[in-house]
């Protein structure tokens, strides 16, 4: 098995203009590794889903993609306030984005819910006030 | 049907990538709400939208899409019609309303296929 590769990125919580970029550099980067299309397009959406979550919910945070042999796994961190229902926050249609970020184009609820449509598995661990980190993971 | 048909249809001006104009589209969608466009998975799609900000320009490439428009007489700045460039994204704008260019891209063959992961 050869040596997973990681790419490694600081998500700005501060600019939702730049929100995107970790994860339309992750396209980039897959796409160099010769990845099929419909695999990069499930990573690079499931990945920027969770960008804007971090962006707009947790001040920004951490993003981590690894490519293995038998899959990729994309790990984001924040340190943000946290998920107090995670089943809930599961439900389409479900989300607590403030009117300004719905003007934005987000916030319709959707996004935990297409990371988890996109991907073979998620797991969510959040601590209320502490952080949320999002793994997923998808197969090749 | 061609990136130059849904032009000529929605009376649009080509904002950038007026060389890939022959390019084909097989299906479109319509929304300000950028997660409801990242739910569906489509072929070689078209994204109408009201919506500008450079998020437009990220789910586009996310979603491997190969054209904007921007309905409601709705204009790109330069850095959103930069980005499209480096993506090979045509960018167009209409005066046209959401449902009436919807409606005419309908009614002229676009109905597309989008099917959900």
């Amino acid at each position: 098995m050869s040596e997973p590769l990681v790419f490694h990125f600081d998500v700005d919580g501060e600019n939702f203009t730049s929100a995107g970029q970790a994860s339309t550099q992750v396209k980039k980067n897959l796409r160099q590794l010769g990845l099929s299309p419909e695999i990069i397009r499930r990573v690079s959406i499931a990945m920027y889903e969770g960008e804007i979550n971090m962006v707009i919910h947790a001040d920004g945070g951490t993003a981590d993609v690894i490519v293995s042999d038998d899959g990729i796994d994309i790990v984001l961190k924040d340190q943000g306030p946290g998920i107090p229902n995670v089943e809930q926050a599961m439900q389409e249609g479900f989300s607590t984005a403030t009117d300004s970020i719905r003007s934005l184009g987000f916030g319709a609820g959707m996004g935990l819910p297409n990371m988890k449509r996109y991907t073979d598995s998620m797991n969510i661990d959040t601590v209320v006030g502490e952080g949320t980190t999002v793994t997923m993971r998808v197969d090749l | 049907m061609k990136i130059s048909t849904i032009r000529d249809l929605l009376g649009a001006e080509v904002l950038c990538c007026e060389d890939s104009l022959d390019s084909d589209v097989y299906s479109a969608c319509g929304s300000d709400m950028m997660s409801d466009v990242l739910a569906y998975v489509k072929d070689q799609a078209v994204l109408l939208t009201g919506l500008v900000n450079p998020q437009v320009i990220r789910t586009a490439q996310m979603m491997d899409m190969v054209c904007i428009v921007f309905v409601r007489s709705k204009r790109p700045s330069e850095a959103m019609i930069s980005m499209a460039e480096d993506d090979g994204i045509v960018m167009m704008a209409t005066d046209m309303r959401m449902y009436n260019a919807c409606g005419t891209l309908y009614v002229n063959g676009l109905i597309g296929t989008a099917t959900h992961v």
